[in-house]
């Protein structure tokens, strides 16, 4: 069994209420941060913990923390990012309907240590029972003096306001869940300047990750050396998995960041196999937004090397032969599964919800959606594959906020990994119809094209 | 204390300037002046706020600053990039940011209508400048463009949102210049529209410039859109007391003749308005009475609308006569030699109707 350090309470009954939550442990940290830590303390041991942001960019949290500005007189304000909206990303979800007040000690934890005095949790608009939840840990909290005036008589003070989006995808952008939280279009704002100097109304922000803060929690209970001694390198402690498509065990899991990729799938701890005995075909191992990989560069790296489920290790390669740990939305793809209905699914997703600010993505995501549709349904044509390659080229990284490159990321991995599929659909465009191409056997990588 | 402020030395395409800090560098490739200029769709110098979204001047920063000189690793967009001591910036001359450009381009062009022969803003539109210089010559777009239906706001301001670019420039105009905003950019994606909501007219004082901030042509002027092309009108500059405080008064007279077709702010080689004008000096001023002529303005030579206004200028020389030794060029062969249709002795006005060749063939027999 892996150690757990976020879920290890989650199957005791009522944990997600103060008394029983309390009675295992919980609330600890927060009195041990607050008493004897003090904040620099809290920032040392976050440091020291080598923790990395868990919603998909994988920055470290201690050096984000120690970027925000403290300007005299200016309030500072921490921010939740719990608008979880990346397809196949469902662990927030889960530690927050599970264990809401594991959040909110972590929160309580976080901005004793950041110096704020108002906490926001921005939670996308499609949890709405969710609120509920947090707002009713939230009361049990304050009822039990961990929240509000003077805190365990430390003089500090906290208070954490809920806040429902309204279903955007784009404002799990930070700068755009800013400008949401202000009650604008949500927008992303152009960087710099970056929230640790004007976020929330104009003062110094930290946004981190529902997981991310939750996190805090066991690095204060056990300390930094502790949990440095999780993981593998420099991607320590553990991480959410949220694992789902064709495998026998779908759910959330809790992982400690030293198994391969291969123990993840088919151990019965975990995924347990492919559903149907079939055989593994792809892989999205963190979210839509990330490069697909083929089986054979999942389970092993270009290098040869068993594939980790660590940062590193599903970086390894960069672009052409890796892909990334992202937000833990794990999705995995059986022999039956199309890779170019599945990147028509996502480009359509990413042109739904870009906000059409900058034009390479208002206009880029809707082209390569068509484009995508065409071959999909045989239309398509040879010129279309080098078409949607360059559209991608042209959108990623000239945009204002990373959505932009999440939508050209899927469709440039799948043509790089799958082109024969994609030639197939054009080749083929009345059996394309009725059947799928099968499991892929080509050499990897493939070729890209000139100017990649 | 103005002279000991510390200047940023910047290089942009080799060329070096000085420049205080907190400048962009758009602003200081503008210093330069002349081709290492980044275009700019949506960048406003007068409007706070504006800029980055349209992406066409996006620059590539070769080294950072002096103190730390690593690149930066993205294309940045240079209307909202502030310099650094010893920045680096490459425009046109890295092809990396040409490539991109016409990307942006390509992108920006995708859903428009292109219709610029019945389209007001031609001769003076942003894009159209921006697609000579920086476009490809075809799409590879093959499916439907999106289209809206045209709105009128109010009675002065034609909204036609099929052309819009998603600038932000008219929302941020009528939200610094007017009392209340009225206007915003409505829906997300490609669906995204510049709208009121709740269709409502767009009357404030200053509300008239947003048809001057706007790059493209979707916002017009109802009371000259189809009068006339620009390239056919004189401008001429003039001014008036006007009697709003923030007004001054101070405008382009597009003429013919005597008839003033419409009014405009000044605006200047950038394409940006020199002084926002209130809408009376707009809209209701369209006499020639009403206004003091200060003379003719000054338009750059490669615009359109500079076409017929210049007197005294030398013709280029036509260096093919004096290669022939005095002779004009002879023509390949005479039309009239090769055509029935286009004989002179067929009178066309003869003719019911559209002439056919058919009418040219009865006639000849």
């Amino acid at each position: 069994m892996g150690r757990k350090l976020l879920l290890d309470k989650a199957h005791i009954e009522g944990i997600r209420y103060y008394d029983t939550y309390r009675s295992n442990g919980g609330y600890t940290a927060a009195e041990k941060a607050l008493k004897t830590l003090g904040p620099d303390g809290v920032l040392d041991e976050v440091k020291k913990s080598g923790l990395r942001g868990r919603g998909g960019a994988g920055f470290p949290t201690g050096m984000k923390w120690s970027f925000i500005a403290k300007p005299e007189g200016v309030p500072r304000y921490l921010v939740c990012n719990a608008d979880e909206s990346e397809p196949g990303t469902f662990k927030d979800r889960y530690l927050m309907e599970h264990i809401p007040h594991l959040l909110i000690e972590g929160l309580l934890i976080s901005s004793f240590a950041l110096g704020a005095n108002s906490c926001y949790i921005y939670i996308r608009g499609e949890y709405a029972w969710i609120p509920e939840i947090l707002e009713q840990a939230i009361a049990e909290a304050k009822n039990k003096g961990w929240l509000g005036k003077n805190i365990l008589g430390t003089g500090y003070d906290l208070e954490i306001y809920v806040q429902r989006g309204a279903g955007a995808y784009i404002c799990g952008e930070e700068t755009a869940l800013i400008e949401s939280l202000e009650g604008k279009r949500g927008n992303p704002r152009i960087k710099p300047p970056f929230p640790a100097v004007k976020g929330l109304w104009q003062c110094p922000t930290v946004v981190n990750n529902v997981e991310t803060l939750a996190a805090v929690v066991p690095i204060i209970n056990i300390g930094g050396d502790e949990y440095i001694k999780f993981g593998t390198g420099k991607s320590t402690g553990t991480k959410l998995i949220s694992a789902c498509g064709n495998i026998n065990k779908p759910g959330v899991y809790e992982i400690e960041m030293n198994i391969s990729v291969e123990e993840f799938i088919f151990s019965d701890e975990y995924c347990g196999g492919i559903k149907n005995n079939k055989r593994l075909k792809a892989c999205i191992p963190g979210g839509s937004s990330v490069p697909v990989l083929p089986a054979n560069l999942l389970l092993k790296t270009a290098k040869g090397e068993t594939r980790m489920m660590t940062y590193e290790s599903l970086a390894d390669g960069g672009f052409a032969t890796g892909s990334m740990l992202g937000s833990g939305g794990f999705i995995v793809m059986d022999e039956d599964q199309c890779i170019v209905r599945n990147t028509l699914t996502f480009a359509r997703f990413y042109h739904h919800e870009s906000c059409g600010q900058c034009s390479p993505c208002r206009e880029g995501t809707g082209w390569m959606k068509k484009v995508l549709h065409n071959i999909e349904y045989g239309k398509g044509k040879m010129s279309d594959i080098d078409l949607l390659w360059d559209i991608q080229r042209k959108i990623e990284g000239n945009t204002i906020c990373p959505l932009g490159d999440a939508a050209a990321w899927p469709v440039a991995a799948a043509i790089r990994h799958f082109r024969d599929e994609f030639e197939w659909h054009v080749l083929n465009p009345d059996e394309s119809q009725k059947r799928n191409y099968g499991i892929a056997h080509y050499a990897d990588p493939i070729p890209v094209p000139a100017g990649a | 204390m103005a002279e000991d402020k510390k200047m940023f030395k910047v290089k942009i395409d080799n060329i070096s300037v000085e420049v205080e800090p907190g400048t962009t560098i758009l602003n200081a490739a503008r210093l330069i002046g002349g081709e290492v200029v980044p275009p700019a769709m949506c960048y406003y110098s007068k409007l706070e706020g504006s800029g980055g979204k349209c992406r066409t001047c996006l620059v590539k920063v070769t080294k950072g600053s002096e103190a730390d000189p690593r690149p930066m690793p993205k294309l940045v967009a240079s209307c909202r990039t502030t310099v650094m001591d010893g920045m680096e910036v490459a425009n046109i001359t890295s092809p990396e940011v040409l490539d991109a450009r016409k990307g942006v381009v390509e992108f920006l062009l995708l859903n428009h209508p292109l219709d610029c022969p019945i389209c007001d803003q031609a001769g003076e539109c942003h894009l159209q400048d921006l697609s000579y210089e920086h476009g490809a010559d075809a799409t590879r777009y093959e499916f439907k463009r999106r289209t809206f239906d045209k709105v009128d706001l109010g009675d002065k301001i034609k909204l036609h949102m099929t052309r819009c670019i998603l600038c932000y420039r008219c929302v941020f105009t009528a939200d610094q210049l007017t009392e209340k905003r009225e206007h915003g950019v409505l829906g997300r994606g490609d669906a995204a529209e510049i709208g009121t909501y709740i269709k409502q007219s767009l009357d404030n004082d200053f509300i008239g410039n947003v048809i001057d901030v706007c790059p493209v042509g979707a916002l017009t002027d109802n009371t000259f859109r189809f009068k006339n092309r620009v390239w056919f009108l004189k401008p001429v500059d003039a001014h008036r007391n006007c009697s709003n405080p923030k007004c001054c008064g101070k405008v382009v007279l597009w003429m013919r003749g005597d008839e003033v077709f419409r009014v405009t702010a000044r605006k200047d080689k950038y394409g940006e308005v020199e002084n926002f004008i209130c809408d009376e000096c707009r809209f209701e001023k369209k006499e020639k009475s009403d206004w003091t002529i200060e003379g003719p303005r000054k338009i750059d030579r490669h615009s359109v609308i500079s076409q017929g206004h210049y007197v005294n200028t030398v013709k280029p020389k036509d260096a093919l006569v004096e290669v022939l030794d005095g002779r004009q060029p002879k023509l390949l062969f005479d039309i009239h030699s090769e055509s029935q249709v286009n004989r002179p002795e067929i009178d066309l006005s003869k003719i019911d109707g559209p002439a056919h060749s058919d009418d040219f063939i009865i006639k000849k027999s």
